[in-house]
């Protein structure tokens, strides 16, 4: 692999980190974040949108005037977010459950037509699948991060697996909505502070 | 449900950015001067609106009828997109004082989730046009409380001596956490 | 295929056929999936209820409560849905999908199992808003467990606050009083019926 791929693919683990850095996204990270079970649900699903997206658009990109290549990216976008909604529901349905109204909502998920704006209406498929791959990793491993955060401090338990005992309280306040944000803000000071050591 | 409880719910109960997490991105971003996010907010309220009866109508009148449901979410969102436009070309020309206050914000809308997921929360809820009009209005009403009493926050954070560390996302988050705990009060009105 | 170099250029037909080739492009695979995953869907959906329904009334019956589901109305006209649980055609037992308003995070949504009696057999919440770590412990066993063998209609079936037996989960009461209102709106629709004609 050469370095410009390598440096697409890796692009979107650190440096263009979608939830530390770049702050896309925001409303699936603060919502679905309770467990990291859901984070990382949440995470994969955004993940194959953004493949399939990226793919599609770098075909079609020489092919659509630029007048109304927005649209034509949103019915793109939009159309495999309901094609990923459909498998979920049919085949985990425990996650659709779980996920709700957020899966639809991938759609306006600014980090999907932006990738798509900003790289695969650019680059060639191969680039493109590297971009939205690393893109979507980062997504996912800053989701499961926060969501497992979350429901370690507020459920006292990881992927479901209880460690506290039955009568010790956790800190309820993580799993509420007030604790999304507290705790998004202390991974990104975290974030931040390793980052700038380095 | 009657209309005040849609309204008390969606504002203080079930605030769409505090509890539900809609319209984060909008929240975070457009929230530095009272003055702007007064402009977001009202924006917001027009289009929310108008979307949510763009919406109702076309899916009980198209989309359900011809069991065309699976399609809602590509449909909604071209709908608000186009909604959008023609809501700015029409300003433009009807109203340019209007246009000049809430211009620059249309376009940040489309990309808005509060109003694709409300259009979609109305569906699901399974409301009446009115009540899908009252709970759009709400929500919208709900926003934009949230993001002036946010941004009046942050006006005053800006002149605070902050640790380094914290400024900027960090202590914005913090204090976004801060007021969704103080809307938790709310939680059990009614009661 | 095009080499990328070319860009199609801004006339109106090239973006009206550009727009519509990606719709019916959209269209056709949203249809194709939709079609593919119409019947899992539908299976997941029967197999997650079904397997909420024997949960509380046992698998004591021969029929499929699910296929066999009714619906029932409640004092305000709201449309329950009623699972008959019937061997050798015998109804055994039932459970209804209910709901109650009150409760603290607006609607709670259960099944209750009935006995032919009229005896409690259990329930199962099935959609909720409740405070996590709060208001979610009426989904529990250790709560769920008091309602066992009550009768609706009974005044023990009540929080020890409003003069009942059942100890209501701390620091939660709106939504152990939710539960309740919401298996008494059940009950209450199916005496309603039983008590008219046409009921077996």
């Amino acid at each position: 692999m050469n370095s410009i791929s390598r440096q697409n693919l890796t692009r979107g683990l650190i440096r263009e980190n979608p939830i530390f850095v770049m702050m896309l996204g925001m409303c699936p990270t603060l919502g679905v974040s309770t467990s990291a079970l859901n984070g990382l649900g949440m995470g994969v699903a955004t993940l194959f949108v953004l493949i399939l997206s990226n793919i599609a658009v770098s075909l079609v990109k020489s092919l659509i005037p630029d007048a109304v290549r927005i649209p034509c990216y949103i019915v793109i976008i939009a159309s495999f977010v309901t094609v990923i909604d459909l498998l979920i529901k049919a085949y985990t349905p425990a996650l659709h459950g779980a996920l709700g109204i957020y899966i639809p909502l991938i759609v306006v998920n600014c980090i999907i037509l932006g990738r798509a704006e900003a790289f695969a209406s650019k680059n060639t498929i191969w680039q493109s699948i590297l971009d939205a791959v690393g893109m979507g990793m980062g997504f996912t491993i800053g989701l499961t991060i926060l969501g497992a955060l979350r429901e370690i401090l507020g459920a006292g338990a990881i992927f479901g697996y209880r460690f506290l005992s039955a009568d010790a309280s956790p800190a309820l306040l993580f799993i509420m909505p007030p604790g999304a944000f507290i705790a998004l803000a202390f991974l990104i000071i975290i974030f931040n502070k390793l980052r700038g050591n380095k | 449900m009657s209309y005040i409880t849609i309204f008390i719910a969606a504002i203080f109960v079930n605030n769409i950015v505090l509890s539900q997490f809609l319209g984060i991105c909008p929240f975070l971003g457009v929230s530095k001067k009272i003055s702007t996010s007064v402009g977001m907010g009202l924006a917001v309220m027009f289009v929310m609106t108008l979307s949510a009866i763009a919406t109702f109508l076309i899916y009980h009148q198209l989309l359900k009828p011809n069991g065309l449901e699976f399609m809602m979410t590509v449909v909604f969102i071209l709908v608000i997109a186009s909604l959008v436009q023609m809501v700015e070309i029409a300003l433009k020309k009807t109203s340019p004082a209007l246009y000049q206050a809430l211009g620059i914000f249309l376009p940040l809308i489309t990309t808005n989730c509060a109003v694709l997921g409300i259009a979609l929360l109305a569906v699901q809820k399974e409301l009446t046009l009115l009540e899908s009009v009252c709970y759009a209005l709400a929500n919208a009403c709900g926003f934009t409380l949230a993001i002036v009493l946010f941004a009046g926050m942050r006006e005053r954070l800006s002149k605070s001596r902050l640790p380094q560390i914290v400024q900027g996302t960090p202590i914005a988050l913090i204090t976004a956490g801060l007021l969704s705990m103080a809307f938790m009060g709310f939680s059990g009105i009614g009661h | 295929m095009p080499s990328p170099k070319r860009k199609i250029s801004n006339n109106l037909s090239a973006m009206i056929f550009s727009l519509v080739g990606v719709s019916v492009f959209s269209g056709l695979m949203l249809g194709f999936v939709y079609e593919q995953t119409k019947a899992p869907i539908q299976a997941a959906q029967n197999r997650l209820e079904l397997e909420a329904i024997t949960d509380i009334i046992g698998s004591d019956y021969d029929n499929n409560p699910f296929e066999d589901k009714t619906y029932i109305y409640d004092d305000n006209g709201n449309k329950l849905e009623f699972y008959p649980a019937r061997k050798d055609g015998q109804i055994k037992a039932f459970a209804i999908k209910t709901f109650s308003n009150k409760a603290f995070g607006g609607k709670l949504e259960l099944i209750a199992g009935f006995g032919i009696n009229g005896k409690i057999l259990g329930y199962k919440v099935v959609n909720s808003q409740e405070t996590p770590g709060l208001g979610t412990k009426v989904s529990e066993a250790d709560f769920a467990e008091q309602f066992r063998g009550l009768r609706p209609q009974s005044p023990a079936f009540n929080v020890r606050q409003d003069g009942g037996e059942i100890d209501a989960v701390t620091s939660a009461t709106i939504s152990s009083r939710a539960v309740i209102d919401a298996i008494r709106k059940a009950y209450n629709a199916y005496r309603k019926l039983s008590s008219g004609d046409k009921h077996e």
